[in-house]
C-alpha cells in the first residue's frame, strides 16, 4: 500500500485526532464504552459543582478539568488508532477514479458507466484501461497492475481458467485484452470493502472484547457501589464527602486505563495486520488467530520454495555423469516448468552449454502428458525420455537395472523426487530433484511448538517424500497424498477435538477448507471463491504470512490482558492516596495510612486523578504497538507479564502519584 | 504465642491435610450415581426407597434450568416447613419449657437463615426453641442446606468436567446421596464422640440448681406495665436483686452440634454457641469441631481435581485457600495476643493478651483459630465473642467473610464461590498468554463472564447497600450498642455475615427487631440464591462447551504462579470492594484505639 509508511505519530494523524477526540464526546458514541461513559458523567457533575463549591472552587475546577482530560485522552487514543486507517482509506478512494466500461450486450459492445454494472454482466477490458469492477476472467490473459491494492509495482498475470482468474476493480490492465464476468455489484467490491475495513467504519466488537467490556462494566458497578455507599457511611461517621472527592475516587478506581484504550488496541491490531498487507475481514478473525492450535500449511510455496530443483545426476554404471547430464538436458530443453529449467541449469555445471531449441531443427520434442507421464526428445534416431520410474519401466519394455531401482528408492527416502532418464535401449541414470525447504522455517516452527501450536504439512507427495520433507522443515505432522477433500476432513476432525485451525489457500478447491477453518487466509492472487471463503486476504500472496498473522493475534490478546491487569493493579496505590485524604479531616489519627506522605488531602486527590489521566496518554504507544511478544510457553509468558504488568502496576502509581504531588505542592496548586 | 500453641496449629493443619484426600475420594463417589461405597448394603435400599417415594427417576438428569428449579422448589418448601414449625411451636410436642410461638419476623428470619445455611440467630436458642423445633425444624434444615450447597458445587464441577453435554446431574439424586452417604454417617460418629466428651443429649426439662453463693445484681426498676421507671433527671431507677437459683439447659444437643459443624451451619443450640460448656465441653471437642468445620470444604477441592482429571489444579486451589487461611490465623492470633494497649496501660490486661469476650478454658489461641476457621468456613459457630476482639483481630473474621466465603468456605459454597474468583483470575490474566481465556479446556466467553460477575456484583450490592441504608436509618442505628466506627463495623459485619451465609455476629447489635430481621432475611436469601442461580447457569453453559486439549500454550491453572494469581485476585477484588467501608469501620477504630479511644 502506498501509504503504509505513515507513522502513528505523524502530525497528519495527530492533528485531526485531537478534533475527533472532541467529536467523540457525543453521548451516543460514549455509551458504547461504559467505563468512559461513567467518567464523562462524573466530569459533567463536577463541572456543575465548580459553581456550587464556594471556597473549594479552585480544587473542584482542577478536578473537573482533569476528568475531562481523562475522557478526551481516551477518545484521542481511539482517534489516533483510527487515523492511519482513515489516511489509507483516503489514498484508496483516490485511486478509484470514475471509469467507463465496455459492456457486452448481445453481440455488440456499449460503453456504460462502471457504476451501472451488476453481477453477471460481461465486459471487455483492453490494455491501459481500468477494470471497472471485481470479476472473473472468462476469456484471455493479461498483465495487470495491482499496485493500487497491494502496493506492489510489478505487474501480475491474470488469465482465464485456473486459480489466477480473479481481477479486482480499480486495477489497470497493462497489456492484452480480457473478457470479464462481473462478480460484485457497485459498492460491494473488494476495494469498497477494503476502504470500509481500513476506515474502521464496519468495525464491530469482537467476542473477547465484549466479554472484557462486561468485566469492566461489572467492576465499574462494584466501584460505583463502594463509592456511593461512602456517602451514607460518611453521614453516619459525621463526615461530609463532597461530590468532587467521591467522583475523583470513583474515576480513579474504575478501570479507565484499559477502558480508555480498549478500542484503540483492537483497531491497532487490525492496522498492524494491514501494515503487513493482510486484510482481515473482521476483528473476530484476528482474535481467532491468537487462539489457533493447529496450522495447516501447504508444502508447496509455504514450506518449500515453489518448485523442485535438480540437485544431482546419478548415472547408471557404464554411463558418465557428463553423458547423463547431456541426455537430461536434451530431454528438458522444451520443458518450460521450473523443474525442467533447473535441469538445464544444473547440466551447465558439467560444461554443457545450454542449447536453444532452434539449434536443433530436426529434433522432435515430446511434451509431458498425463497418460505417458514422461517427456523428452527424439533426436538423430535416439529417443531420450525422462519420467517417473513406472513410466520409464514401460518405455524401456521392463528393462530396469536393480542398481537404478536402489538409487530411486534412496532418493525417495531422502525426500527427493527421482526422475529417470533413459533411451529405448538403456536406462542412463537418475536426476535427483529436491524440494528446497525455505530457510529459517524450522526455527519458526520450533517457536510455535513452544507456544503450543502444532504445524501440519499438507502435500500431494507420497508418504516417504512427505516424511522426509516434514522432518527437514521441522513440522510436527504431515498429511501425504492429500486430496482437497482430505484437507476439509482433517480440519473437521481437529475441530471436533476442540482445536482451532488456521490455513492459507488460493485455489477454488481450497474454498471449502478455507471456509471451515477458524482462520482462513486467502491469497490475493487466488480465485474469487477462495477470497470469499476465507476471513483474511493476504495481498502479498505470501503463504508464510500465516505465521505473522498468528503472532499479531496473540499480541493483540496479550496487550488487552496486560493493560487490564495493570489497570486493576493501579487501584491499590490510588486507594492509599485518596482514602486517607478523605478521612484526614474527621479522623486525623488515620495519618499513618498516608504512606506516600502526600502534601495535603487536596493535593493527594488531585495527584491520583492526574496520574489516572496521564497514564492513558503514556500508554497510547504501547496500546498501538502492542506489548512485546515473546515466543514462550504459557507459563513463562504469564509469569513475565504478571511481574511486568501486575507487580509494576501496583508499584508504579505509588511513584507516579508522589512525583505529581511534589509538583502540585511546588506549584501551589493545592 | 508459645510452643504449645504452635504445636496445636501444626497438628490441626496436618489433620486437615490428611483428611482431604480420603474424604475427597469419598465425596467423588457420593456425587457419582454409579459410585460404590462400603455403605451401599445399608444405604442403597434406603436410597432406592427415597427415589420411589419422591417419584424420581435417578437416571434422568437435569439441564441447568431444571436443576435450578428443583433446588429452588426444595429450598422454598423446606423454608416454609421450618417457618410453620416455628410459628406453631406452642402447640407442637417436646416443649417442656412451654416456649411460645416465634413472632412473624423472627420466624421468617430464622427459617431463611437456616435454609440458606447462614444460621444467623436473632434469638437465644435455649430461651426460645423447643426440643421439637431444634430437632425437626433446625437440625433437619442443617442437613438440607448443607446438602444443597454441596449439590450445587457438584453440579458446577460436573459442568467443568463434561463436554458437549446438556445436563449437569439430577438434583434429587445429589441431595439424597449427599445426606445418606456423606452427612448422616459422619454426623452419627461425630455426635457419639461429642457425647463421650460430655456433651448432653436428652429430652429432660431444664434443671434448676441452687447457687452455693447467691449473687446480688443491680437491675432497672420497672413499673406494673414492665416499663422502666425514671427518676427526675430521666435516668433509670436501679434496684438490687438477689439471685439464688440457676436454670441449666438440657436437650438433644450432640446430634445438632455434629451437623452444625460438619455442615458449616453454625446455628448454636445455646446462645453462647460453642463457648457454652455443654456445647463444647473439652479441648478435644473443640479441636474436632474445628476440624469438622473445614474438612468437607477442603475435600471438595480434591473432588474438583478428581472430577476434572486435573488433581494438581485441585491442590492448587486448596493451596490458595490454605495460604489465606494461615495468614488470617496468624494475624488474628497475633493481634489478640498483643492485646489492648489501653488495658495494659491501666494494668488490667490479662497476661497473654486480649481476653475480653473469650473463654478462659480456650484462651487466646483456640479462640483466634476458631474465629478464623468459623469465618473462613462460613459457619458462624463461635467459641468467643468476635465483637470483643481487638480491631485488627476482629478485622480478620470480617474480611474472611467479605472475600465471599472462599477460604475453604461453606460446604460446597466455598468451592463454587472460589470458582468465581478462579474464572475472574483466568479471565483477567488469561488474555496475557495470548489466547482467549480457557479454564480447564473451556473457553470463557461473554456469557460466562456475565454470570460469574453477576454472582459477585449481587454480593457487593446487598452488603454495601443494606449497610449504607441501615447506617443512616433510625431503625438501623437504634439497635447499636456501640457508637462510632465500631457501630459501623457491627452493621457491616451483620450484613456481610448474612450475605456470605456465615451467621456469626458482632454481638453488640440487637438484630431481633422487625426491620433488622426482615432486611437480614432478604440479605441472606439474595446472598445465597443470587449467587447460586447465576452459577448454575454458568454450569449449564460450561457443560455445553467443547474441551480444548491442554498444550504448552494453555493457560496454567496449576502451580505457584496460578496460586499467587488466585490469592491476589481474591484479596484485590475483596479489598477493592470493601476497603472504603472497612476504613471507616475497623481501620479507623484501630488507629483510634492506638490513640486511646475505645468503643
Amino acid at each position: 500500500m502506498q501509504t503504509k509508511t505513515v507513522s502513528v505519530f505523524d502530525p497528519k494523524i495527530l492533528w485531526p485526532a485531537i478534533g475527533d477526540a472532541f467529536i467523540k464526546l457525543n453521548p451516543r458514541l460514549m455509551i458504547k464504552n461504559p467505563v468512559m461513559f461513567v467518567t464523562m458523567i462524573g466530569a459533567a457533575i463536577s463541572t456543575v459543582d465548580i459553581f456550587r463549591s464556594p471556597g473549594q472552587t479552585g480544587f473542584v475546577l482542577q478536578i473537573a478539568i482533569w476528568l475531562w482530560f481523562t475522557v478526551l485522552f481516551a477518545n484521542f487514543a481511539e482517534a489516533v488508532a483510527e487515523g492511519r486507517g482513515k489516511a489509507q482509506a483516503k489514498a484508496l478512494r483516490a485511486t478509484r477514479t470514475r471509469t467507463g466500461a465496455n459492456k457486452i450486450s448481445g453481440d455488440r459492445i456499449e460503453v456504460v458507466d462502471a457504476d451501472s454494472l451488476r453481477k453477471g454482466d460481461v465486459v471487455v477490458v483492453r490494455a491501459t484501461e481500468i477494470i471497472p469492477a471485481d470479476g472473473e476472467i472468462i476469456l484471455g490473459a493479461a498483465t495487470v497492475d495491482e499496485s493500487a491494492i497491494t502496493g506492489e509495482s510489478a505487474p501480475v498475470i491474470r488469465e482465464a481458467g485456473g486459480d489466477r482468474s480473479a481481477v479486482t476493480g480499480g486495477t489497470r490492465v497493462l497489456s492484452d485484452e480480457i473478457k470479464i464476468r462481473i462478480t460484485a455489484n457497485p459498492g460491494e467490491g473488494f476495494l469498497d470493502r477494503m476502504i470500509q475495513l481500513v476506515e474502521g467504519a464496519s468495525r464491530q466488537k469482537t467476542p473477547n472484547e465484549i466479554a472484557l467490556t462486561i468485566l469492566l462494566a461489572a467492576l465499574t458497578v462494584v466501584f460505583l457501589l463502594a463509592v456511593v455507599t461512602l456517602k451514607p457511611f460518611g453521614i453516619y461517621s459525621g463526615t461530609v464527602f463532597s461530590n468532587a472527592v467521591l467522583i475523583a475516587l470513583l474515576v480513579c478506581l474504575i478501570p479507565t486505563t484499559i477502558g480508555g484504550l480498549l478500542s484503540a488496541i483492537g483497531i491497532a491490531g487490525m492496522d498492524r495486520l494491514l501494515q503487513r498487507n493482510v486484510l482481515a475481514m473482521s476483528g473476530r478473525a484476528v482474535e481467532a488467530a491468537g487462539d489457533v492450535d493447529v496450522l495447516l500449511l501447504d508444502k508447496t510455496g509455504t514450506i518449500t520454495l515453489g518448485n523442485r530443483q535438480a540437485v544431482a545426476f546419478v548415472p547408471a554404471s557404464g554411463v558418465t555423469e557428463r553423458e547423463l547430464a547431456d541426455a537430461a538436458q536434451l530431454a528438458s530443453l522444451a520443458d518450460e516448468t521450473p523443474e525442467g529449467r533447473s535441469i538445464v541449469v544444473l547440466a551447465k555445471n558439467y560444461g554443457i552449454r545450454a542449447r536453444s531449441i532452434h539449434e536443433l531443427p530436426d529434433a522432435h520434442f515430446v511434451p509431458f502428458t498425463a497418460q505417458l507421464r514422461m517427456s523428452g526428445v527424439n533426436l538423430e534416431g535416439k529417443q531420450i525420455r525422462k519420467g517417473s520410474t513406472n513410466a520409464i519401466r514401460q518405455f524401456t519394455g521392463g528393462m530396469f537395472p536393480t542398481e537404478i531401482e536402489k538409487v530411486v528408492e534412496g532418493i525417495s527416502l531422502s525426500g527427493g523426487t527421482p526422475l529417470v532418464v533413459a533411451t529405448r535401449e538403456r536406462v542412463l541414470g537418475v536426476i535427483h530433484l529436491k524440494d528446497i525447504v525455505k530457510g529459517g522455517l524450522a526455527d519458526r516452527f520450533k517457536r510455535f511448538r513452544v507456544m503450543g501450536i502444532r504445524t501440519v504439512m499438507i502435500t500431494g507427495d507420497n508418504k516417504l517424500t512427505a516424511a522426509a520433507i516434514a522432518q527437514e522443515a521441522g513440522v510436527d505432522d504431515f498429511l501425504a497424498e492429500a486430496k482437497p477433500e482430505d484437507k476439509l476432513a482433517l480440519i473437521r476432525q481437529e475441530q471436533q477435538g476442540g482445536r482451532m485451525i488456521a490455513m492459507i489457500g488460493d485455489g477454488t478447491n481450497d474454498a471449502p477448507a478455507l471456509a471451515q477453518a477458524d482462520v482462513g487466509v486467502a491469497m490475493n492472487t487466488g480465485t474469487q471463491a477462495a477470497k470469499e471463503a476465507g476471513n483474511m486476504v493476504d495481498l502479498d500472496s505470501n503463504p508464510t504470512k500465516l505465521l505473522e498473522i498468528i503472532e499479531i493475534g496473540k499480541q493483540l490478546l496479550i496487550t488487552r490482558g496486560a493493560l487490564t491487569t495493570f489497570s486493576i493493579a493501579n487501584d491499590v496505590a490510588k486507594y492509599f492516596a485518596i482514602i486517607p485524604a478523605m478521612l484526614m479531616v474527621t479522623f486525623p489519627v488515620i495519618a499513618p495510612l498516608n504512606v506516600m506522605h502526600l502534601h495535603s488531602p487536596d493535593s493527594a486527590i488531585l495527584s491520583a486523578v492526574i496520574f489516572n489521566a496521564l497514564i492513558i496518554i503514556a500508554l497510547i504507544p504501547l496500546a498501538l504497538r502492542g506489548v512485546k511478544f515473546r515466543p514462550l510457553g504459557a507459563v513463562q509468558i504469564l509469569r513475565i507479564n504478571l511481574l511486568v504488568y501486575g507487580l509494576c502496576g501496583v508499584i508504579l502509581p505509588f511513584i507516579g502519584i508522589k512525583l505529581i504531588d511534589i509538583i502540585i505542592a511546588g506549584l501551589h496548586l493545592a | 504465642m508459645n510452643a504449645h500453641q504452635w504445636l496445636e496449629l501444626a497438628v490441626y493443619i496436618a489433620a486437615l491435610v490428611l483428611v482431604t484426600k480420603p474424604l475427597g475420594l469419598w465425596i467423588n463417589r457420593v456425587l457419582n450415581l454409579s459410585g460404590r461405597t462400603w455403605l451401599d448394603p445399608v444405604m442403597r435400599p434406603l436410597e432406592k426407597l427415597t427415589y420411589h417415594v419422591l417419584r424420581v427417576d435417578p437416571s434422568r438428569e437435569h439441564d441447568w434450568k431444571q436443576y435450578t428449579c428443583a433446588m429452588l422448589i426444595f429450598s422454598l418448601v423446606s423454608c416454609l416447613f421450618t417457618y410453620a414449625i416455628l410459628r406453631w411451636q406452642d402447640i407442637l410436642p417436646l416443649n417442656p419449657q412451654k416456649f411460645g410461638a416465634l413472632a412473624q419476623h423472627l420466624a421468617f428470619n430464622t427459617a431463611v437463615s437456616f435454609t440458606t445455611n447462614t444460621n444467623w440467630q436473632s434469638y437465644g436458642g435455649e430461651s426460645t426453641m423447643s426440643y421439637f423445633s431444634q430437632m425437626v425444624a433446625l437440625a433437619s434444615q442443617n442437613f438440607f442446606s448443607a446438602a444443597v450447597g454441596i449439590a450445587v458445587a457438584g453440579a458446577l464441577v460436573r459442568g467443568l468436567a463434561r463436554h458437549t453435554a446438556q445436563t449437569i446431574g439430577n438434583f434429587w439424586v445429589d441431595l439424597t446421596r449427599i445426606i445418606y452417604y456423606l452427612l448422616l454417617p459422619i454426623c452419627l460418629v461425630l455426635a457419639l464422640f461429642f457425647v463421650s466428651q460430655g456433651m448432653i443429649q436428652n429430652f429432660m426439662p431444664y434443671t434448676t440448681a441452687k447457687l452455693i453463693e447467691p449473687q446480688t445484681v443491680s437491675v432497672q426498676k420497672t413499673d406494673a406495665n414492665g416499663k422502666p421507671v425514671m427518676d427526675a433527671k430521666g435516668n433509670p431507677v436501679m434496684v438490687n436483686q438477689t439471685l439464688d437459683t440457676q436454670t441449666i439447659v438440657q436437650g438433644p444437643m450432640a446430634s445438632q452440634v455434629a451437623i452444625k459443624m460438619l455442615g458449616t451451619n453454625g446455628g448454636g443450640y445455646t446462645n453462647a454457641n460453642a463457648a457454652h460448656p455443654f456445647e463444647n465441653p473439652t479441648p478435644f471437642s473443640n479441636f474436632f469441631q474445628m476440624l469438622a468445620l473445614l474438612c468437607i470444604s477442603s475435600a471438595m477441592t480434591y473432588h474438583l481435581g478428581r472430577e476434572t482429571k486435573n488433581q494438581k489444579h485441585g491442590w492448587t486451589v486448596w493451596s490458595a485457600m490454605f495460604v489465606m487461611f494461615l495468614c488470617g490465623v496468624l494475624v488474628c492470633w497475633w493481634a489478640e495476643a498483643r492485646g489492648n494497649p489501653i488495658h495494659q496501660q491501666l494494668g488490667v490486661a490479662a497476661a497473654d493478651g486480649n481476653m475480653e469476650g473469650k473463654e478462659v478454658r480456650f484462651g487466646i489461641f483456640d479462640s483466634a483459630l476458631f474465629a478464623t476457621v468459623t469465618t473462613d468456613a462460613s459457619c458462624g459457630a463461635v467459641n468467643s465473642m468476635h465483637d470483643s476482639f481487638t480491631p485488627l483481630g476482629g478485622l480478620v473474621p470480617m474480611f474472611n467473610i467479605q472475600t465471599g466465603e472462599v477460604i475453604f468456605g461453606g460446604v460446597g459454597a466455598g468451592l463454587y464461590g472460589m470458582l468465581i474468583f478462579v474464572i475472574l483470575a483466568v479471565f483477567i490474566a488469561g488474555l496475557m498468554v495470548g489466547r482467549t481465556p480457557e479454564y480447564l479446556g473451556k473457553k470463557i466467553e461473554a456469557y460466562d463472564v456475565k454470570m460469574t460477575l453477576l454472582a459477585f456484583v449481587i454480593l457487593a450490592f446487598i452488603i454495601l447497600g443494606f449497610t449504607a441504608w441501615a447506617s443512616v436509618s433510625k431503625w438501623g442505628t437504634s439497635s447499636l450498642a456501640n457508637g462510632g466506627p465500631h457501630g459501623l463495623s457491627e452493621m457491616l459485619y451483620a450484613y456481610t455475615s448474612g450475605a456470605g451465609n456465615n451467621g456469626s455476629a458482632f454481638a453488640g447489635l440487637n438484630a431481633n427487631t422487625p426491620w433488622w430481621d426482615t432486611t437480614l432475611g432478604v440479605d441472606m436469601l439474595l446472598g445465597r440464591f443470587g449467587m447460586i442461580v447465576p452459577l448454575l447457569a454458568l454450569a449449564g453453559s460450561l457443560a455445553k462447551k467443547k474441551i480444548v486439549p491442554a498444550g504448552a500454550g494453555t493457560f496454567p491453572v496449576t502451580g505457584i504462579t496460578f496460586a499467587v494469581l488466585l490469592v491476589g485476585t481474591v484479596l484485590l477484588v475483596g479489598a477493592l470492594t470493601f476497603l472504603p467501608a472497612l476504613t471507616l469501620g475497623p481501620i479507623v477504630e484501630h488507629f483510634l484505639m492506638l490513640k486511646g479511644t475505645l468503643f
